[in-house]
């Protein structure tokens, strides 16, 4: 069975009901990630209200983000007075350590230079570091905000030049960027570390100020995140794990990273991997590790995966030759169809609001050569078109399930599809940031999920409603 | 409390009912780094023109503020739901270059064909302003070219604040309806519902009130909208304003070119729901049949509730609450509606109050509530803390700033789906806050714990 090419999926002008969001949001949600410290976003007051209520409804939690707060005469005249002025305010408030700012487009294109109306502060206020990234949301999605803030923080914090005192060889740490994932991915991969008895510095770590307790006094700053000291000391580390398949190709282009700073600078390795969804990929992450850290793999982790596979056994008719549809983050929707394609389920339609050149390519080296020609790949993307592709695939070559985050809630909902929801954001339901997609365990939980919301859908269309599987 | 201090530019922001001479700072751009919970003009604009269900939205800009508004509110529609959709030109940075207009007409071409909607309107984003696009031309351009309304919507976020949005879009409005050329006719009994939005349903509750009167409702502004029912706006008798920040501007332009008077009222709580009905039976008093029904069914739908209401009062009696509100004058009727319920309002705020709005609110508030214009989550919850509030009625922003301190919270807001006016919806509202003050939860939180080894203690 193969797939007629829909080459010719629509393309319009104007995007309707876009699958991505915009730079300065990835960017926010990475200094959630950084101990202490509060975001700015440098424009007008809008775009900090939106990102933080958007940012509100997946986490629940309080999500404070500052504007230097346009006006009219500010867009004319530059926003030097109204940051200085913003940074002020904020580090009298909320006493941070380090303040985030990220440009919006506004700020962008009367084109303010930021990073000279910092220096004139000497990037410091009341010994809060002050952190630039630039984040004009017309040249890139979310995603490419996150990167570039961890990017910029990095650079900050390691610059050129800065002396390696003593790198303990001993207590061998690793740095991670585990880009754009969920708090329990994240409370994960810092228990597999620990398992590993290796020290690790996650950047960004917002999985407990985007997930913390109730409190007993109202807390300026939520508690947790990565503290800058660790990261100024992210340049003695042994290793650097960078996750990503895409982000791996677009590196190999000539886009800076993270892990290329601390590499080119300071001579600390770096290895990228694709996200850890599934088996085969959580295999290579944890042997990579365990060569990294000279430690074996703890015999907790293959017993995790021998049930998971044990299960993927249980479970194999009921998904096999399933067709999916799965959308999101590019490097995510490439890990996710890894994943599904070692199940026996076909991601026919694999889409992606994202805009970088290598999504095709990176879908390519993850899915099997026997697979490829029946799947669509598609960046750039928006849920209309999504959802027009997949209506006018035949019949029986169309999406069986739906793998994403709720904003697919709508398509799903008119092409009488299922739909799992994984990844950013989750509106509609509780527990979004709880969703674990990393390790066996994970792919464990993802497994179930899908047979389960698989079965459901069978059942609900029985005419006798069956009881036993 | 941990050190929460307020920044001194806010001072004149914050009142405390009893202790100083009363004049609040309001109405003016919020404090650049203060976290403002306000959004922009864009927002502003949206809302208003939000549940117009035929009618296509294109947001001019780069995609973020098309992104995170996409069907964000509960406004519903008995029909066609294009609102729902979320257009955005989504601007690159060639656009900004060399400028978006060829795009976005291209875009509304494009659109306009293939949903066929009963006008456009497109709005003018933060970047729009700047890079100068004549976007007025091009909508002139489209409106010749496919015979709908196509009309800008000047709503440049850093243009101003969230009230300027409202005047943006009334202005919007306003030039809809003046492009309907048929004579005008005043119709007999009519009234124009404006500033209602159809969360929840709640256009047709109110509908259903006034048809039962025998009030006939020319159209509703904007609930379950339609553009030409917008457009016969002006043949009503009358405009019945609710939400006035929002929308006062087109019924002041309607009273100047048509003559067409306005009054404003309220829907929430009993007692202005009953007094936004008579008001409109008293107008109409030439057909004194109308103010006899409006009374018989005043009395029914009262005499409904009560017994209702009374249930849940006993376990609300003394609870306090907090309230931080987009328009003040939602406010006055929730501190009445809270008050029916046995509550005591002890914190009480708005995003875009006015002097006068606040100096309402402070003589209908007891001694020691706090008044707060434009504020941020840190006084947010150091008041609600201090006042120790039982409850915080507030939106998605709130939410979290009460939860976290361990306060019941109910939404009222743009995004719930519950109707939360007239009778029944007053029933609702009491539920929702029963349902969170009484919940058993509460007695979990760390704030509630009592201290080791005093009494009580687990
Ligand atoms: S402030 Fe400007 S750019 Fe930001 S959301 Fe509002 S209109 Fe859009
Ligand atoms: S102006 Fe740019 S940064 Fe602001 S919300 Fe829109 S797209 Fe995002």
């Amino acid at each position: 069975m193969t797939l007629k090419k829909h080459k010719d999926t629509p393309s319009y002008t104007a995007t309707q009901n876009a699958c991505k969001m915009c730079t300065p949001l990835g960017a926010t949600l990475v200094f959630q990630g950084i101990e202490g410290c509060v975001p700015l976003l440098h424009g007008s007051q809008g775009c900090s209200t939106y990102m933080r209520r958007y940012l509100i409804s997946h986490f629940k939690e309080p999500v404070d983000i500052a504007s230097s707060n346009f006006t009219e005469e500010t867009a004319v005249f530059g926003g030097g007075a109204n940051l200085k002025l913003a940074i002020e305010n904020v580090a009298r408030q909320y006493a941070p350590s380090m303040i985030g700012i990220a440009t919006t487009c506004l700020s962008e294109t009367i084109g303010d230079d930021v990073q000279l109306i910092l220096n004139s502060m000497d990037n410091h206020i009341n010994g809060t570091a002050l952190v630039h990234v630039s984040t004009p949301a017309y040249s890139g999605t979310h995603v490419d905000g996150f990167h570039g803030a961890v990017a910029a923080v990095v650079d900050r914090f390691n610059p050129v030049g800065k002396r390696i005192v003593y790198r303990p060889k001993k207590k061998k740490k690793i740095n991670l960027f585990p880009g754009m994932l969920s708090n329990e991915d994240l409370r994960h991969l810092k228990d597999i570390f620990e398992d590993f008895h290796t020290p690790v510095t996650i950047l960004p770590d917002y999985s407990e100020r985007l997930e913390g307790p109730s409190w007993e006094e109202y807390q300026a700053i939520q508690k947790g995140g990565t503290s800058i000291s660790a990261i100024e000391k992210m340049n003695v580390a042994v290793h650097t794990l960078e996750f990503g398949a895409v982000l791996a190709l677009t590196a190999e282009m000539g886009q800076k990273t993270a892990g290329d700073i601390l590499s080119k600078r300071f001579g600390v390795p770096c290895t990228r991997l694709p996200i850890p969804i599934g088996v085969k990929a959580t295999d290579r992450f944890l042997d990579t590790l365990s060569q990294i850290s000279g430690r074996p793999v703890p015999e907790k982790y293959r017993k995790e995966k021998w049930r998971l596979v044990d299960a993927y056994v249980d479970g194999n008719k009921y998904v096999a030759k399933k067709r999916a549809l799965i959308y999101g983050e590019e490097d995510f929707v490439v890990s996710m169809a890894g994943f599904l394609a070692e199940v026996g389920i076909i991601p026919v339609l694999c889409a992606s609001g994202g805009k970088s050149k290598t999504f095709k390519k990176a879908l390519e080296d993850t899915l099997p050569e026997t697979l490829i020609d029946q799947v669509v790949i598609q960046n750039d993307m928006d849920f209309t078109c999504m959802e027009e592709t997949a209506a006018a695939m035949p019949e029986d070559l169309r999406p069986e399930i739906i793998i994403g985050n709720s904003k697919g809630y709508a398509m799903a909902r008119r092409l009488k599809i299922p739909l799992v929801r994984v990844g950013f954001p989750i509106h509609d339901r509780v527990g979004g940031p709880r969703i674990l997609h990393v390790g066996y365990k994970g792919a464990q939980q993802l497994f179930d999920n899908i047979v389960n919301t698989i079965l459901t859908a069978k059942q609900t269309e029985s005419r006798i409603g069956y009881s036993y599987m | 409390m941990t050190s929460i201090s307020v920044l001194k530019q806010r001072e004149n922001q914050i009142y405390q009912k009893g202790n100083q001479p009363f004049k609040m700072e309001c109405e003016t751009k919020s404090l650049a780094g203060a976290v403002s919970q306000r959004a922009c003009v864009f927002c502003g604009s949206r809302v208003v023109l939000y549940p117009i269900a035929d009618a296509l939205h294109l947001i001019h800009g780069p995609i973020g503020c098309a992104s995170y508004t996409w069907d964000i509110r509960g406004a519903q529609s008995s029909g066609p739901e294009l609102h729902r959709m979320s257009f955005s030109t989504d601007l690159s940075e060639t656009d900004i270059i060399y400028g978006g207009e060829k795009k976005l007409k291209k875009a509304l071409l494009e659109l306009i064909e293939k949903y066929s909607p009963k006008a456009a309107f497109i709005y003018c984003t933060c970047i729009v302003g700047i890079i100068g696009d004549d976007v007025d031309a091009i909508c002139r351009q489209v409106e010749d070219q496919t015979g709908i309304p196509v009309i800008a919507v000047h709503s440049e976020g850093f243009k101003g604040t969230k009230k300027d949005g409202y005047k943006a879009a009334c202005d919007a409005l306003f030039s809809l309806i003046e492009r309907n050329k048929a004579p005008r006719v005043t119709l007999p009994d009519s009234i124009n519902i404006l500033g209602e939005f159809n969360i929840g349903g709640e256009t047709w509750i109110i509908k259903k009130y006034y048809e039962s009167m025998g009030v006939k409702v020319v159209s509703v502004i904007t609930g379950d909208g339609r553009v030409e029912e917008v457009q016969q706006a002006r043949n009503a008798a009358l405009n019945v304003v609710q939400c006035s920040g929002s929308v006062i501007h087109l019924a002041k332009q309607m009273e100047k070119d048509y003559g067409i008077p306005y009054i404003r009222v309220s829907y929430f709580g009993i007692e202005d729901t009953s007094d936004a009905l008579y008001q409109v039976a008293v107008f109409f008093d030439k057909n004194p049949e109308i103010l006899k029904k409006t009374q018989d069914m005043i009395r029914k739908e009262v005499q409904a509730i009560v017994p209702r209401l009374e249930t849940m009062k006993k376990d609300l009696e003394g609870k306090k609450a907090a309230i931080y509100v987009g328009g003040a004058f939602k406010a006055f009727s929730m501190i009445k509606a809270l008050k029916t319920l046995g509550m005591e309002v002890v914190l009480a705020g708005s995003q875009t109050g006015t002097q006068e709005d606040y100096e309402v609110l402070r003589q209908m508030c007891n001694e020691g509530t706090v008044i707060l214009d434009d504020s941020n989550p840190l006084e947010l919850a150091k008041y609600s803390v201090e006042k120790d509030a039982d409850l915080f009625i507030g939106g998605v922003k709130e939410r979290p700033i009460a939860y976290k301190m361990g306060i019941g919270f109910c939404d009222h807001n743009h995004e719930r789906k519950i109707p939360l006016v007239g009778f029944e919806g007053m029933v609702n509202f009491a539920k929702e806050v029963h349902g969170t003050v009484t919940s058993p939860v509460w007695d979990l939180v760390p704030r509630r714990q009592k201290p080791a080894g005093k009494e009580g203690a687990i």
